[in-house]
């Protein structure tokens, strides 16, 4: 791990990042060439699944109250549906793979956090612009906290899929 | 009937998380034994989308809207056989970690289900 690190540093942007060999992961899978790093590997699976439900969750929610109720709260339900659309492109990401479906991943999981945040703080400080709730309100308390420390174990996971891709590339 | 279900179902499901976390703990994936499990709670699952489908259709009303009240039912019944698959894609302890996950997933909306219903 502190090896990698240190490798993390190195810049390697200029090579066809894409088709990296997947290199150590847990599963002890062979590194089979020119495939995809995967990321729904070990932790990556467990990580899969919540944000599946996470989907399924803020999807339907957000379809059924927009869909019946949408004048009750126009903001948290629209809110609610950009959270859901968020949580199905990192979804889409985690199963593709590779390393720009990673990068990609990494910056929607830095946007869900910034808005789970803001949108956490939002709710608290001005609860009158909130007539409902939305998935991300007082920062995903509903949902057992799993908003705000989904895209923190994400992105310790993704990046941490770097560093085992960047080692294997370096050595 | 459906009250009782459902926290039936609750249990079991707690029941599962807890095995599947033991298996996760003792670094296992899931084994035969795990998938039995899994059946039965999703059997328990089947049979509560069954009598809720069957309540709604002698005209019984759940205090939330039938929508929300349907929806829960078909994530209820679909919740664990997805955590199962995912375990079966993945031969490790994260595997288990994940059917875990899916059994605390279920109890949560097993009390959804109850609220919905207003039990």
């Amino acid at each position: 791990m502190t090896a990698t690190e240190e490798n993390g540093t190195v810049p390697q942007e200029k090579k066809p990042a894409d088709e990296k060999p997947a290199g150590e992961n847990p599963a002890g899978e062979k590194p089979a060439k020119n495939r995809r790093t995967r990321l729904i590997s070990g932790p990556g699976m467990l990580l899969l699944w919540l944000y599946g439900v996470m989907v399924v969750g803020a999807v339907s929610r957000s379809a059924v109250q927009i869909s019946t109720e949408f004048d009750k709260a126009p903001l948290a339900y629209s809110l609610s549906a950009v959270a859901g659309v968020v949580y199905g492109f990192i979804t889409y990401s985690l199963v593709r793979g590779g390393e720009t479906a990673r990068k990609a991943a990494l910056v929607c999981c830095a946007a869900e956090l910034a808005g789970v945040l803001t949108v956490g703080t939002w709710t608290l400080v001005e609860p009158s612009a909130f007539p409902d709730a939305t998935v991300w309100s007082d920062y995903g308390m509903g949902y057992l906290f799993i908003p705000v420390l989904l895209p923190l174990s994400a992105m310790y996971w993704l990046r941490k899929a770097r560093t085992a891709g960047s080692a294997s590339a370096v050595q | 009937m459906l009250d009782a279900l459902t926290v039936a179902t609750a249990v079991a499901a707690l029941a599962l998380a807890a095995w599947c976390g033991w298996a996760a703990y003792r670094d296992q994936p899931t084994k035969d034994w795990h998938f039995i499990g899994m059946a039965v709670v999703s059997l328990l699952a089947v049979v509560q989308l069954v009598i809720g489908i069957v309540q709604l259709a002698r005209g019984e009303k759940p205090e939330q809207g039938t929508t929300i009240f349907v929806a829960y039912l078909l994530g209820a019944f679909a919740c664990i056989p997805a955590a199962g698959f995912m375990s079966l894609a993945e031969r490790t302890r994260w595997g288990s970690v994940t059917v875990a996950a899916g059994g605390i997933v279920l109890a949560v909306l097993e009390v959804r289900l109850y609220d919905i219903w207003g039990g």
